[in-house]
């Protein structure tokens, strides 16, 4: 799961285009809680165990705590400061070291991207560096043994396929509805579990990773300028309809 | 072959519009330029690649386009990347995107996913794409020598350029297929192509009940407009078919004019329809975020306006 900052709460600098982002909440993205309830009702069908794996920043203690209180079993979390920065091939690695050190896994379950960079590569490279499959944009999903089947959402199409297991697969927000933890769950939460490691310990070198060492350099990011023209009527609703079929006519907007 | 760009997409009209934008490019950089052609073809298949300016086309024939997925279609890309083109430029429809970060993975590159810009600046490939959420536009560079780049559909206008090429056939043994597809079915209510639409009616939450989607369907007539919608109008509640869906996870749509009924204006719906020539917006809400993007906009409820803006432009064909 990825912690994101809260981005209905993001302002942008009039002046310079550039958005404000100090201080804002965190909290984990809407499909990688659509991942993590997916996982928790596979659990609750056929037994096993919900591992929560998140890298972030010392905030991510928690925000996993949401995490454990919906139903996770346990968590880990990679906190390091010099993670901050990391870009995709530093946090897969990162990721599937972590894995690799918890050592049991049946199925890895991520969102279909991360609400603010929706880039989805994390899931693609952390399944080329695992050696499995990928079923990506799932909507549906049964599990039978050791054999998923899965509906994947595919632009215009369905597609039904068939996995064995190991494999990652990612959801989409379509698949279910995110549960709301109790606040009796949430309570219990800080009881389960919470592994908390450096990089060291997952034997990575702090120099590969970080802003430093990312692989893409961030030129610029900015507000899109909007040269919109922005003539609101307010008021008499027949006077305002008037003019707005009055003003698309001279734009040449109409059929 | 050395340093060169590669084109990939599952579509020749996708691999028209990749290889408009990468000839600009390779000139810019001094590169060649050549597409991939996966499946079983004969030689002429490979001319609509040469209209659109690839100077070579490499032909896989061992892949069936019915049997690829990420993990065959990103071992293809690797070996004909790794002693190869340093960009790859991949049309990012899902299994383009999927794919674009497997192959990063096993070249060790660098990847930006879901481009909307590519601009040459001296030596420099800088790659536009959104960033947080949609909030913001963020012009990146790949610093890994391997640079591989999926480019959201149609952000390109295919401009044909003919070049008399050559087709060379790659010999490619492809992994065994570890995700078996049982079924395939096309989804219910396709056929529509809203992204192509040149009026655009968007409807969000101020609709109170599926019902009243009549009034939005007799304005639809009246504009002859295509009808779009936010994300909790088709996959929140069902009311409209999930190909109608407009934002970050829906469609981008470029329309002259762009209509907006009952939506706020949140980022991850606008990002859909930042491309119109024309915005207009009605909303109760004076203080929506919509309005804010809008050329024009009515502050009022729906259900009053959408009617008498209806019998308006009715009036004027008449």
């Amino acid at each position: 799961m990825k912690q994101v900052i809260d981005l209905q709460q993001i302002r942008i600098k009039k002046d310079t285009h550039e958005p404000v982002l100090e201080g804002l909440p965190v909290l984990f993205g809407d499909f990688d809680k659509n991942a993590l309830e997916e996982a928790v009702r596979i659990k609750e069908k056929h037994g096993g165990k919900v591992t929560v794996l998140s890298v972030g920043s010392s905030k991510l203690r928690e925000t996993v705590l949401e995490a454990l209180a919906i139903g996770a079993d346990e968590a880990y979390v990679v906190i390091d400061i010099a993670c901050e920065g990391s870009d995709t091939i530093a946090s897969a690695t990162t990721l599937a070291a972590a894995v690799r050190k918890i050592a049991s896994y049946d199925l890895i379950l991520v969102g279909e991207g991360s609400t603010d960079n929706y880039s989805s590569q994390i899931g693609s490279r952390l399944a080329e560096l695992l050696g499995i499959p990928q079923v990506t944009y799932v909507r549906e999903l049964t599990v039978d043994g050791e054999t998923v089947t899965a509906v994947r959402d595919i632009e215009n199409t369905l597609e039904v396929v068939k996995a064995g297991i190991p494999m990652l697969i990612s959801v989409t927000s379509e698949i279910n509805k995110p549960r709301r933890a109790a606040l009796a769950q949430i309570l219990r939460a800080s009881r389960k579990p919470l592994t908390v490691w450096a990089l060291k310990d997952l034997g990575i070198d702090p120099n590969t990773v970080g802003r430093a060492a990312s692989n893409i350099q961030v030129v610029s990011n900015l507000a899109p300028e909007q040269e919109r023209k922005k003539v609101i009527y307010d008021g008499d609703l027949d006077e305002a309809t008037g003019k707005l079929v009055d003003a698309l006519r001279k734009e040449g907007a109409l059929p | 072959m050395t340093s060169g760009i590669l084109v990939s997409s599952e579509s020749e009209d996708a691999a028209h519009e990749l290889l408009t934008k990468g000839r600009t490019l390779s000139k810019a950089f001094g590169m060649n330029i050549s597409a991939l052609m996966i499946g079983t073809r004969d030689e002429k298949s490979a001319k609509p690649y040469f209209d659109y300016g690839a100077q070579k086309v490499l032909s896989i024939p061992s892949i069936d386009l019915d049997t690829l997925d990420a993990e065959i279609y990103a071992q293809a890309l690797f070996d004909v990347a790794k002693d190869g083109p340093d960009i790859l430029l991949i049309n990012s429809t899902r299994l383009g995107k999927e794919t674009a970060g497997r192959v990063a993975q096993k070249l060790q590159a660098g990847c930006i996913t879901d481009a909307i810009n590519l601009t040459a600046r001296g030596s420099d490939l800088i790659i536009d794409r959104y960033a947080l959420g949609g909030n913001t536009v963020s012009s990146e560079i790949i610093l890994t020598k391997k640079k591989v780049i999926s480019v959201t559909p149609r952000s390109f206008e295919p401009q044909p350029s003919q070049v008399d090429g050559k087709v060379e056939t790659m010999d490619f043994n492809p992994p065994t297929r570890r995700v078996t597809v049982i079924e395939r079915r096309r989804k219910i209510g396709e056929s529509v192509s809203i992204e192509s639409a040149e009026r655009l009616i968007c409807v969000g939450q101020g609709i109170a009940k599926k019902e009243d989607l009549a009034l939005i369907n007799k304005f639809c007539e009246a504009l002859q407009a295509e009808l779009g919608c936010t994300r909790a109008l088709s996959a929140d509640y069902h009311w409209i078919s999930e190909d109608r869906m407009v934002g970050i996870s829906g469609k981008r749509c470029k329309p002259k004019l762009n209509v907006s009924i009952g939506i706020s204006g949140q980022i991850q719906h606008t990002v859909g329809i930042m491309g119109s020539k024309l915005i207009v917006a009605i909303n109760k809400d004076k203080e929506a975020p919509i309005f804010r993007i809008a050329d024009y906009g009515i502050v009022g409820d729906l259900y009053q306006v959408i009617p008498k803006v209806t019998e308006k432009i009715r009036s004027l064909r008449t």
